[in-house]
């Protein structure tokens, strides 16, 4: 048998197309404005090259930025004939897409994933979240909240580190289709593509203070979530800072979506299309690195199949290309931070020494930067922390049940209750299984899907709310009653 | 295989008179078993096989790799023409074009064979002689099938007596799609049995099976009869040779060599014109089964224009400029 290496050249793409200054401010009432907190650096991670200086926004820079959207809400962007807001929608959707390249580079570089999603990926969903919803700027009385629903006010958001430009177009075009204003706080690690968004916002003639971003850490967040004069507060992340936010939110007139972890179950069935289902295994727990709330991140084989799907899952992992994100042929990218890098690893060692196995495919790590390579454990029992806990890596738990029941009790058995995964050809055993699963979303034989007309949010401890669809309207919208 | 089959005796018997290796030996032992042994192979799940076939196409190759794709490919073309207006003078045209592609660079590699109609087999091998480069014929009444077995194979017969290396048969499509999947299963026993030394190609005509689901079964009857290559298309049929029919058809040979041992050639054939189209292939061979496959005993692709479209990209990667169509020759 003969054998022919096929190496593939590097493919990178250029990083030319964007401009990335060497510090930035904050984005308020339609200016760059200077922070008067301490500026923070964000970094490349696949390079620990910093990128840029970024300001992080005060107590005081929250203030400004609510009072400029309470103003644009009650002078131009509130009073504006719905389908003018529409058409400005539309016009951000068509920037996005005409800058499409820029932003994916941005985002890879900013973030660490591989310019495959954020070019295929990341950046066309953000485009879509806008077109859909520019489309139902001026369709509101039909989202089912009675003949003329109102805007909420001013909609304090806070957004993660894992889709920075996706997450953004899920909170601010639902928002400003629905006649709110805006001020978003990006993730501290990854604030570029937001700020570049701020451009676009200008570049569309965006009214003043409709949208306005501040950038920080935690301390600038909380002045967001905490700022009196904000009327709804919508925040995707962990559970932990969730939960705080909840409490500070409780006992006020503000309305709040949460967005938190998960720790989905991707059942595969005997019956499964098994090579379809060990690319969704792949697609479930290593797109973007497993940075994802809602990844597949504990496999639930039927134990029938269990040895022959291990088998065609490590096949595959191995062809994994980990590496430089900007190379177009990248699987894999970097861990966000070094920070997300420890977390991994010391819930992955956790695993270990309860017992479970480790396996890793031999894969090269780039020296510099922050590297986790793909992992699976298998032996994994529900008592086990790798079982119960997000990991937010690209760490896999395998599982296995005997009858399709077990395999609903496995999957609900978890504080979490975002996503779920059913791989089977029986029509019948998939919606019956669906039906029993308490997750938000329940994908069949795919994983990982997104629309923007399909709603999104979580059970339990994932959150609460919806967003996407007409049900994420509903989160920024009030009917007569309210 | 030692006996001679009489064809005569092999059409509505339930049991097929030889067996697949180990471990599906017993898998043919009656109708019911081996519908059975088909229909229990793990479904394909269209949507997936084409997003991964898409997602593979996403690839970027280039400068060394695709220097090196580019010559592998040329390596494995089955040069082609099946046309009822073939002459010798076509034939001879064709093979001095298989031995050098290129008149204008001597280190392109020579193509792996040429592919003929069974009565122009003769001037191909003459034309060929001495080259290495194989001569395949097309047999079986094809491109339908639509002939009596002892028709079919004393067209197999006359193509390797006129020296064809290479027998490229077409399956029984009608029975396949009735169900009569040992009847298959037994005319490509009988073609391989008649093709002697000669390497069988088994051609499933993906185009008429339609369903994955189908391309799947067929590519394992065919495995599991003897065949030494599976082949996608006639070429004749639209849609050819597409990216998620390769694919599944790779996954079988992949799961194939896994239980047996054996490993089967893929040929995909119709439909594959450009370089990129070609490098999509070979793409796809390196991350579905490995590079085991990557080599022109275990792949070929069966194409005519392909070749000028790889050898001016390959001047381009020489030149760093394109040129044009009168720079390649026409056959």
């Amino acid at each position: 048998m003969t054998s022919t290496p096929f190496e593939y050249a590097p493919a990178p793409e250029s990083r030319s197309i964007v401009d990335i200054a060497p510090s930035y401010g904050l984005f308020i009432d339609g200016e760059f404005v200077d922070g008067t907190g301490e500026a923070f650096k964000s970094v490349n991670p696949a390079t620990e090259e910093v990128l840029s200086e970024v300001a992080s926004g005060s107590e005081a820079d929250v203030d400004r930025a609510v009072r400029a959207a309470r103003r644009a809400f009650e002078k131009t962007w509130g009073p504006m004939r719905p389908a003018d807001r529409g058409k400005y929608l539309f016009r951000i959707a068509r920037l996005l897409q005409e800058r499409a390249r820029e932003f994916a580079v941005l985002e890879s570089l900013d973030n660490g994933k591989p310019i495959r999603e954020s070019r295929d990926v990341d950046v066309p969903l953000a485009a879509a979240h806008f077109f859909y919803y520019a489309g139902w700027a001026d369709k509101l009385e039909h989202v089912g909240l009675g003949t003329q629903p109102r805007p909420l006010g001013v909609a304090g958001q806070v957004i993660p580190w894992n889709f920075p430009l996706l997450m953004l177009a899920w909170k601010v075009a639902p928002a400003l289709a629905a006649g709110n204003t805006v001020v978003l706080k990006p993730a501290e690690t990854t604030p570029l593509s937001a700020l570049l968004f701020a451009e676009i916002c200008r570049q569309a003639d965006l009214p003043a203070g409709v949208v306005n971003i501040v950038t920080g850490a935690g301390d600038t967040g909380r002045a967001v979530v905490e700022h009196p004069d904000v009327d709804k507060v919508a925040f995707t992340g962990s559970t932990d800072v969730g939960r705080s936010i909840a409490r500070a939110v409780a006992g006020t007139r503000k309305k709040l979506t949460l967005e938190l972890g998960g720790k989905a179950a991707n059942i595969v069935c005997d019956d499964a299309p098994i090579d379809q289902a060990v690319e969704g295994i792949v697609q479930g727990i290593f797109f973007n690195q497993g940075h994802v709330c809602c990844a597949g991140s504990r496999l639930l084989v039927q134990e029938s199949i269990h040895d022959e799907v291990i088998a065609s899952l490590q096949r595959r992992i191995g062809t994994l290309r980990v590496g430089d994100p900007l190379d177009k042929n990248t699987d894999i990218g970097a861990i966000n931070s070094a920070e997300q890098l420890a977390r991994i690893r010391e819930l992955s060692d956790i695993g270990e020494a309860e017992g479970a196995q480790r396996w890793q495919p031999a894969c090269e790590l780039p020296a510099k930067g922050f590297w986790y390579p793909p992992t699976v454990f298998t032996d994994v029992s529900p008592a086990h922390r790798i079982a119960r806990d997000e990991i937010f890596g690209p760490v896999l738990s395998v599982l296995t049940f005997r009858t399709p029941d077990e395999a609903v009790a496995k999957a609900n058995n978890t504080t979490y209750g975002l996503s779920a995964g059913i791989w089977s050809e029986k029509g019948s055993r998939i919606l019956k299984i669906a039906d029993q699963l308490r997750a938000g979303v329940v994908w069949a034989n795919t994983f990982n899907k997104f629309d923007p007309t399909s709603p999104f949010g979580g059970y339990k401890q994932s959150g609460y709310g919806r967003e996407g669809g007409r049900h994420g309207l509903a989160a920024y919208l009030k009917g007569a009653d309210q | 295989m030692t006996h001679v089959l009489d064809p005569d005796a092999l059409s509505h018997d339930a049991r097929a008179l030889v067996a697949p290796l180990p471990p599906y030996d017993d898998v043919t032992r009656s109708d019911a078993a081996f519908r059975a042994f088909l229909h229990g192979l793990p479904g394909v799940d269209q949507v997936g096989a084409e997003a991964r076939a898409a997602q593979l196409g996403t690839r970027s190759i280039k400068t060394t790799s695709k220097a090196w794709a580019i010559d592998t490919a040329i390596s494995m073309v089955d040069l082609t023409t099946l046309e009822g207006a073939d002459t010798p003078g076509k034939v001879r045209s064709l093979a001095a074009k298989a031995k050098q592609p290129d008149p204008t660079d001597p280190t392109t590699p020579k193509v792996a064979a040429v592919c003929v109609y069974g009565d122009l087999a003769g001037v191909a091998r003459e034309a060929l002689q001495g080259t290495g480069i194989h001569v395949a014929a097309v047999a079986t009444a094809f491109p339908s099938g639509r002939a009596s077995k002892a028709v079919k194979l004393a067209d197999v017969r006359d193509a390797v007596d006129n020296g064809a290396d290479e027998i490229d048969m077409v399956i029984d499509r009608g029975a396949f799609l009735a169900g009569r999947y040992l009847d298959v299963y037994d005319e490509i026993v009988a073609v391989k049995e008649a093709c002697g030394d000669a390497h069988l190609k088994v051609i499933l005509e993906t185009g008429e099976l339609k369903t994955l689901d189908n391309v799947r079964r067929a590519s394992w009857i065919a495995m599991l009869a003897g065949g030494d290559f599976i082949k996608t298309s006639t070429g004749k049929i639209n849609p050819a040779a597409t990216l998620p029919v390769c694919l599944v058809m790779l996954e079988a040979v992949r799961d194939f060599r896994a239980a047996t041992g054996r490993q089967i050639g893929m040929k995909p054939a119709g439909g594959i014109r450009t370089t990129k189209d070609a490098i999509k292939h070979l793409v796809m061979i390196n991350e579905t089964v490995g590079p085991d496959w990557l080599d022109p005993d275990w792949f070929r692709f069966g194409a005519s224009s392909l070749l000028n479209d790889l050898l001016l990209q390959r001047q381009k990667l020489r030149t760093g400029h394109y040129s044009g169509p009168d720079y390649v020759t026409v056959d």
